[in-house]
């Protein structure tokens, strides 16, 4: 009782600490607690990394752990020398680059905009933000579904408009271009999560000094002076934190979309991401015999997120923004 | 301050542009609804876009009466309760154990935690954790794994920390234990984040269909989510070989009462309408939780 206060266990200053098992004794309810969380996230997240070992095998299902064959980094040469790999990654990483641009783009113009409604109209606002953050609450499935039929050969609504107002002769079979896949990814996420992204940048807007924007207009400025001096100034270590951040998920182009939308066939060579790589060379073959080979793809993404995310939080610092790791 | 005709002008640019907004972002669902209320035979005409012309019920009806969709419904409902109320719970409470500045496993416990949001050892390990803990294949695949999240503690756990602690500290002189405070002291108190925390949850879980194609691919566990990844994977295939004339042939050739794409838009909406009511009353939440959030 001595170094911590009855009520909360924090510190009462002052007194000299107890030794670790004098305060785990006193704080054993706590600690009783906290044990089976400990033990659940060691088994849910820590000891499936005890499976990459699977890596370097030359893994057979039927063999236990000491019968399996080591075989070094034969798995990762193979990786490195297949040329779909590198496609992969060339389609995971340009599809990052166009969601992270498109979406960052349209959620601060969004939210500026959505800033500058005057607030006579209160109400509208209101209603525009509501019915915006909605697509964030769509499944990806439903998502997907909702483009084919918007973008569907067969009465879809893009096909008809462009018909009707004349700028195409003859229907486009949207999903089924290679060149277009790209850009309808990076569309439908703008329309998914433009809205909902736009919440933050909002956020920050409203923490400005109202003051500055009162001096502005005294000096002569006009709406777009004061978005572009005040507002876009006031949000930029906003910005700055999570395009840093969002950089750090490179790799993560996206799963879902690709799979779904990609899985006609005829846009395969562009949709492919290295998630749906791992999940298809993982679980090829029979009797697993891809799941070494998937694990290793699946290690080398793993390895090379953690770097990129460390790096971004390194550099996150260095800006002097607040770390978010 | 005052505002000028130009000021006008731009307030009317920046209405006009939110209306567009909008439009897009309703559109499809609006059109997705108008069709699924549409007679099947009808809709192959085309031309449906803002109202039904034949109205009918038939397609919720005819999904309904598959034994598939029904129990898909029912799995996708149990799950995402279950999974809500549990990861709701056990992410309050030990966002309440770590809230105490003084405990001793305070920080290693946090730092175990966190590391959970960045480590990853991939697809293929977890499904042969999943495989022999025994869980594939079994309605605890949808349960266990998701009990307890880390980003969800720290959001509210920094909740907790901004409380007044006197309320617990007084039930802790009244010879209260951890377990009592929390529930009757913290749990109510934190509400609001509560509330967030089990919409994203909720949201995640009935939107989850991955969890079914990999873990859990039989049918009796199926959820909507994944009936519906069928249902538009399919298409998504037959899209592939289809020109126009090979769609000028099909509509002369439809005869049944329900086309996919009918099923199709009736199977949206029911596997929709449920996010779409709950989140409009949890809006108001979303500002504070998300700003505490970054500030961790």
């Amino acid at each position: 009782m001595a170094t911590t206060s009855l009520a909360t266990g924090r510190a009462v200053p002052g007194k000299p600490k107890s030794n670790f098992f004098e305060q785990v004794k006193k704080q054993k309810e706590l600690v009783l607690i906290t044990i089976p969380f400990i033990v659940y996230f060691f088994i849910f997240n820590y000891l499936p990394l005890w499976g990459l070992t699977m890596a370097f095998q030359n893994y057979k299902p039927y063999r236990t752990f000491w019968e399996q064959e080591w075989v070094g980094f034969k798995h990762f040469q193979k990786l490195f020398t297949d040329p779909a790999f590198y496609r992969v990654l060339r389609n995971t990483l340009a599809m990052s680059l166009i969601n992270l641009a498109f979406s960052f783009i349209t959620a601060i113009v969004f939210a500026l905009l959505l800033n500058e409604i005057p607030k006579q109209l209160y109400g509208f606002k209101r209603v525009v933000q509501t019915i915006s953050y909605m697509p964030h609450f769509l499944s990806w499935i439903i998502v997907c579904g909702l483009v084919s039929t918007i973008l569907s050969m067969d009465d879809g609504i893009i096909n008809n408009l462009l018909l009707a107002l004349g700028l195409v002769k003859e229907k486009i079979h949207f999903l089924g271009k290679p060149e277009y896949f790209w850009w309808i990814v990076g569309f439908t996420n703008v329309w998914k999560s433009m809205g909902w992204n736009s919440i933050i940048y909002l956020a920050a807007i409203t923490s400005i000094d109202p003051c500055l924007y009162e001096a502005a207009a005294i000096d002569g400025y006009g709406r777009f002076g004061r978005m572009w001096h005040i507002t876009l100034p006031g949000i930029k270590s906003t910005i700055i934190v999570l395009l840093i951040m969002n950089a750090g998920w490179i790799l993560n182009a996206g799963f879902e979309i690709q799979f779904i939308l990609g899985s006609n066939g005829l846009v395969l060579d562009v949709s492919e991401t290295i998630d749906i790589y791992v999940l298809k060379k993982g679980f090829a073959g029979t009797a697993g015999s891809g799941f070494a080979f998937g694990t290793a793809a699946g290690m080398f993404k793993t390895v090379c997120s953690a770097a990129i995310l460390l790096i971004c939080n390194k550099v996150s610092g260095w800006l002097g923004e607040e770390r978010l790791v | 301050m005052k505002r000028s005709v130009g000021d006008k002008i731009i307030d009317a640019i920046i209405v006009f542009f939110m209306l567009l907004v909008i439009i897009a972002m309703l559109y499809p669902m609006w059109n997705t609804l108008a069709v699924s209320l549409n007679d099947a035979r009808d809709s192959i005409k085309g031309g449906i876009y803002l109202w039904p012309r034949k109205w009918s019920l038939y397609n919720y009806q005819s999904i309904f009466k598959t034994d598939k969709v029904f129990n898909a419904f029912l799995i996708s409902v149990a799950r995402t309760i279950i999974t809500t109320i549990l990861n709701v719970f056990f992410s309050g409470l030990l966002a309440y154990v770590l809230s105490h500045r003084e405990f001793v496993l305070k920080r290693f416990t946090t730092v175990f935690m966190l590391m959970t949001m960045y480590i990853n050892a991939g697809l293929i390990p977890q499904y042969f954790l999943y495989r022999n803990l025994g869980l594939n294949n079994t309605f605890w695949v949808y349960i266990l794994p998701a009990m307890v999240g880390a980003f969800n503690v720290i959001v509210i756990r920094t909740y907790i920390n901004s409380l007044p602690p006197s309320l617990a500290e007084s039930a802790k002189i009244d010879g209260a234990s951890e377990m009592k405070i929390y529930f009757y002291v913290i749990f109510p108190m934190c509400l609001p984040v509560l509330a967030t925390v089990a919409l994203w949850v909720a949201v995640g879980a009935w939107n989850d269909w991955f969890t079914s194609y990999i873990f859990a691919p039989k049918q009796s566990l199926s959820t909507l989510q994944y009936e519906m990844m069928k249902i538009i994977s399919s298409s998504m295939q037959q899209g592939a070989a289809q020109t126009p004339d090979y769609l000028q042939q099909s509509k002369s050739q439809q005869s049944s009462m329900v086309t996919p794409n009918s099923l199709r838009a009736s199977m949206t909406i029911v596997a929709t309408v449920p996010i779409l009511v709950v989140y409009p009353f949890l809006q108001k939440y979303f500002v504070t939780v998300n700003i505490g959030s970054v500030k961790e």
